[in-house]
């Protein structure tokens, strides 16, 4: 028999459903590989009391015949959706003792589709990092090691943490936020699923704002159909959000078996990177093959504006961050530092205390992008190029119906191998930045491994509000790939 | 005649714009649900929006864009399709976002014009450059303790109007008709209280100098003037002491200041006051603001009438004279209560009554006109009555009185105290036959050429009568028993 924290969510729950298992011995053995695989650093705060009271509650419906979706599914949530009553952090000092009243709307739709809360997962701070060392509550271990190699890998950031308890199986999903492949990429570094959807498709009312124009919850998960049925239940219209999307939520688990037979899928010739690892390219070229296997067609597609994603994104995000992380001031909630003195004073120590280097260094240069004189040839140039970066893709998508790219051009490295130079470590998201600027849907999916035993992922991108057919060619991949590799540290 | 002051080397020209911020008149906040009220205790209406709470995401008041369109129609100006939020950024303890949500670029409301209306009679257009929709910040309270400051968040992020007019003011009497005028429209609409003490209305005012004739110099603008009377004076004040610099000498610097009432002088504002950089940027959370012109036409349609255009109809209908029109149309309230008692009765009475006995008893009793110890529908009875001759003018003053002290209607009070005026020929022949009698002397002196003294007589008649004869009937008795 399958081990509870083996399941995959759809397995879970059959078996809920079958009563072959509780929700309360499936959230036990979860809470049981949190506790012991707990050097991972995977969580900030673990809450057993409420995932016990929620798996109480969900085997009481269960056992009424009124089982909601995700009734017992025990989920970990990623510490920048507030939650009430628990605390919040983002990974930052600064809100390390928050606990905010109000609960986030993805989350509360989570809650309410009946999934078990198990905790909150660690994050790179403010979600700005691709390693998940930023976070003040200490970097999370990828639960993968190379292969003859003893070393901590970093899980990916900013939703390490995620990924790393969905991998290492201390969760059956988490939620997730990706502002620039916060998903995407600790998904193929931890050999796990993560879709960013839509901009727009899940609410962002209640998570901690990074980068508000590029912000989009989603999941991560063991597999495509996992991924495809949490989604489903974090998506909808805000009222709260008003840039959320009035716009109907598809089935998308049912697009999962739906095969690619027909689809066009592009190829897009700008991502292929001067100097990139021959792994990545031959995995891609897998993917290409696989896809035309199974039905679909392929086709050179042109995304001219590519090379200018990555330092458009560096001054967008880092612009609306600078703004958006103002109110931490010490005044109203959060921390305070007082070393005497005026307001200025308490500002400049709250924030200079409160801030890890990286947050600072992003609050500097949004600062400097829209600062007098600067505004134009930085903020307004990046909104112009912002533009026909979604003109690339707007025209590509007359001929193609998905595209396939590499998710990451590496695997997982190690602690500190990429930490001298913030700009090495920005090249983690040359894939995925396009996806956030242009508030396309992408997902990430384990593809195969590297020649050290590392994961590695394919992404797949698809028009606005076509999540269904990102799943479609994400399964088929999947299917292809049979990707059933485990990390070294996991549960059972 | 151009307004001008004198300097010690001639002429100056006052050149002046000015910035009003108009509190928008709604039950919820520009971006939150959080109530408006004015006077509420500190921080009771707050909700995590306002007070910046993590992950709390803004959401635009439909009724808050209704009152900035209604209030660009009531000035005649273009209300922009397509307009768009930025953030103003800069630190404050009662900024808790650390930005301002604000239209910097794309205002809801264009190019407009208010017709203010001058002392001499005459009148001019002050041109309107844009209105925009933007959010206050909250209080800071300095004196509260001795070393901290406590910030009240109940005005965080209430909906304002700014309304920037033209440099076309041309005097301190025209700055405060400009405000006056703006009042008068933003009340008519209902889309600002108008209430200077309370902070509803503020004014940043803009002032330059320059001799006649010349292209503008450099201005200052004196920020946050609370009353129109020290507009005025803050204007003049401003000028004078630009004058004073450039005939010294010296160079007006472009700056922030501030009014002094007490001192009747402005002075700069401490550099950490404004020395900001706002890093003005499109606010992510809100979508660009698209109108439906029908939308717009269905608000136009509904606008009240305004107070020009009423004052030209109070002339027209009523045939009242520009003065009086103009007072009566001050107040909304007040011209509705003057066509309530001049709807089918003599209109030029009906103003007489208000503006004269009315507005003194108000005064009196300190009421306003929309409390008025006498509604309007009482005042037209008592004219009513005088109109049917059951009581003279005179004796409608002493009703009047009555009806201010004790609310009661006209009719049961000329009734209770028999105030009925006397029509009875007998009666009053009576009573002349009396006064006369009693009189003699001063009937022979009449006789003899005083013809003054018929007054006096006539006087003694109603006297005796207790005010209550009617006075022509009196007239011709007299006149029959004298002659």
């Amino acid at each position: 028999m399958t081990a509870p924290t083996d399941f995959t969510i759809a397995e879970a729950r059959a078996a809920l459903a079958a009563k072959r298992i509780s929700a309360k011995e499936l959230t036990a053995a979860h809470l049981a590989a949190i506790e012991r695989l707990k050097d991972l650093n995977a969580f900030i705060t673990v809450t057993p009391e409420r995932a016990l009271a929620d798996a109480a509650a969900a085997d009481a419906r269960i056992a009424r015949g009124e089982a909601r979706p995700l009734d017992g599914i025990p989920l970990a949530v990623k510490d920048l959706f507030c939650t009430s009553g628990i605390r919040t952090t983002a990974a930052s000092r600064i809100l390390g003792t928050f606990i905010p009243p109000y609960e986030s709307t993805v989350s509360a739709k989570l809650w309410a589709a009946g999934a078990v809360c198990l905790g909150k997962t660690n994050l790179d701070e403010f979600a700005m990092g691709s390693s998940n060392t930023t976070s003040a509550f200490g970097n999370v271990v990828n639960p993968w090691r190379r292969r003859g190699d003893n070393r901590d890998l970093v899980p990916g950031g900013s939703s390490g943490g995620s990924a790393a308890a969905v991998a290492a199986r201390l969760c059956l999903g988490a939620t997730a936020t990706d502002t620039g492949g916060s998903i995407r990429q600790p998904a193929a570094f931890t050999g796990t699923v993560g879709i960013k959807p839509t901009y727009g498709r899940c609410s962002r009312w209640g998570i901690v704002a990074f980068a508000s124009s590029l912000d989009q919850a989603g999941p991560i998960a063991r597999t495509v159909r996992d991924a495809a049925i949490l989604l489903r239940e974090m998506s909808g219209h805000d009222p709260k959000d008003s840039t959320s999307a009035d716009a109907p939520v598809p089935d998308f688990e049912a697009a999962v078996g739906r095969g690619v037979a027909g689809l066009r899928i592009g190829v897009p010739r700008e991502y292929r990177l001067d100097g990139m690892a021959p792994e990545i390219e031959a995995l891609w070229q897998q993917g290409i093959a696989w896809l035309q296997e199974a039905g679909a067609t392929i086709h050179d597609i042109s995304l001219p504006h590519t090379r200018y994603a990555l330092p458009t994104y560096y001054i967008v995000a880092p612009a609306e961050a600078s703004s958006n992380l103002a109110r931490y001031d010490g005044v109203r909630y959060g921390l305070r530092v007082e070393e005497g003195g005026d307001l200025d004073a308490m500002y400049e120590a709250t924030r200079g205390a409160g801030f890890g280097a990286e947050v600072r260094r992003r609050i500097l240069i949004g600062t400097y992008v829209l600062s007098a004189g600067y505004y134009d040839a930085y903020y307004l140039k990046a909104q112009k190029v912002r533009a026909l970066i979604q003109r690339d893709f707007d025209e590509a998508y007359r001929s193609v119906d998905a595209i396939l790219t590499p998710a990451t051009p590496s695997s997982a490295f190690a602690i500190g191998e990429k930490q001298d130079d913030p700009v090495t470590m920005y090249l983690n998201d040359v894939f995925t930045v396009p996806a956030n600027l242009a508030g396309l849907p992408g997902i990430s999916v384990p593809a195969g491994l590297d020649a050290s035993g590392l994961p590695l992922g394919l992404q797949v991108l698809g028009r606005a509000f076509d999540e269904e057919t990102v799943f479609r060619v994400a399964a088929a991949i999947e299917a292809a790939a049979g990707f059933d590799a485990l990390p070294q540290l996991r549960a059972a | 005649m151009t307004y001008t002051l004198e300097g010690r080397t001639g002429a100056w020209e006052i050149v002046c714009g000015l910035e009003i911020h108009a509190q928008v008149i709604s039950k919820a906040k520009l971006f939150s649900g959080a109530a408006t009220a004015f006077g509420a205790a500190p921080n009771t209406q707050v909700s995590f929006v306002d007070a910046a709470f993590p992950g709390m995401l803004p959401v635009l008041n439909r009724e808050c864009v209704a009152q900035a369109i209604r209030t660009g129609l009531g000035l005649n100006a273009e209300i922009n399709l397509r307009s768009r939020f930025d953030r103003k950024n800069y630190f404050y303890a009662d900024l808790p976002a650390g930005y301002q949500i604000s239209q910097y670029q794309h205002p809801i409301v264009g190019r407009g014009e208010v017709v203010i209306d001058l002392a001499d009679g005459t009148s001019r257009r002050i041109g309107i450059t844009r209105l925009h929709l933007e959010q206050d910040a909250g209080k800071s309270l300095h004196d509260q303790h001795p070393t901290k400051s406590y910030i009240d968040l109940n005005r965080a992020g209430v909906a304002l109007m700014e309304i920037v007019s033209e440099p076309d003011i041309r005097s301190p009497e025209e700055a405060g008709a400009y405000i006056a005028k703006l009042r008068q429209i933003l009340r008519y609409l209902g889309t600002c209280d108008g209430n200077m003490e309370e902070g509803s209305l503020r004014a940043d005012v803009n002032v330059s100098v320059r001799r006649p004739g010349e292209m503008y110099r450099t201005r200052c603008e004196v920020k946050n003037v609370n009353s129109i009377r020290f507009v005025m004076q803050a204007v003049e004040a401003e000028a004078r002491r630009q004058i004073e610099v450039w005939e010294s000498g010296g160079e007006v610097q472009q700056e922030t200041r501030l009014f002094d009432p007490s001192r009747g002088v402005t002075r700069p504002m401490r550099s950490k006051e404004h020395a900001h950089d706002y890093r003005y940027f499109p606010d992510p959370d809100l979508p660009p603001l698209e109108l439906d012109p029908a939308w717009i036409e269905e608000l136009r349609a509904k606008l009240p009438e305004l107070p020009d255009a009423k004052a030209a109809r109070f002339q027209r209908d009523y045939g009242l004279s520009a003065y009086d029109a103009r007072v009566l149309v001050a107040e909304r309230a007040t011209a509705d209560y003057y066509e309530a008692v001049a709807k089918g009765r003599d209109p030029k009475q009906a103003a007489n009554w208000v503006m004269g006995d009315l507005f003194a008893a108000l005064n009196r009793t300190g009421r306003s006109i929309a409390d008025s110890p006498v509604p309007a529908a009482s005042l037209g009875r008592l004219l009513d009555l005088i109109a049917d001759d059951t009581i003279s003018g005179r004796i409608a003053k002493q009703v009047f009185e009555e009806m201010v002290e004790t609310g009661a209607e006209p009719a049961a009070i000329v009734e209770a105290k028999g105030l009925r005026q006397v029509k009875d020929s007998g009666a009053i022949d009576a009573a002349v036959a009396q006064v006369l009698a009693a009189h003699a002397d001063k009937v022979a002196e009449y006789r003899s050429g005083k013809d003054k003294l018929f007054g006096f007589f006539v006087g003694q008649v109603m006297k005796a009568m207790a005010g209550k004869a009617n006075p022509a009937l009196v007239n011709e008795a007299l006149k029959r028993a004298l002659s």
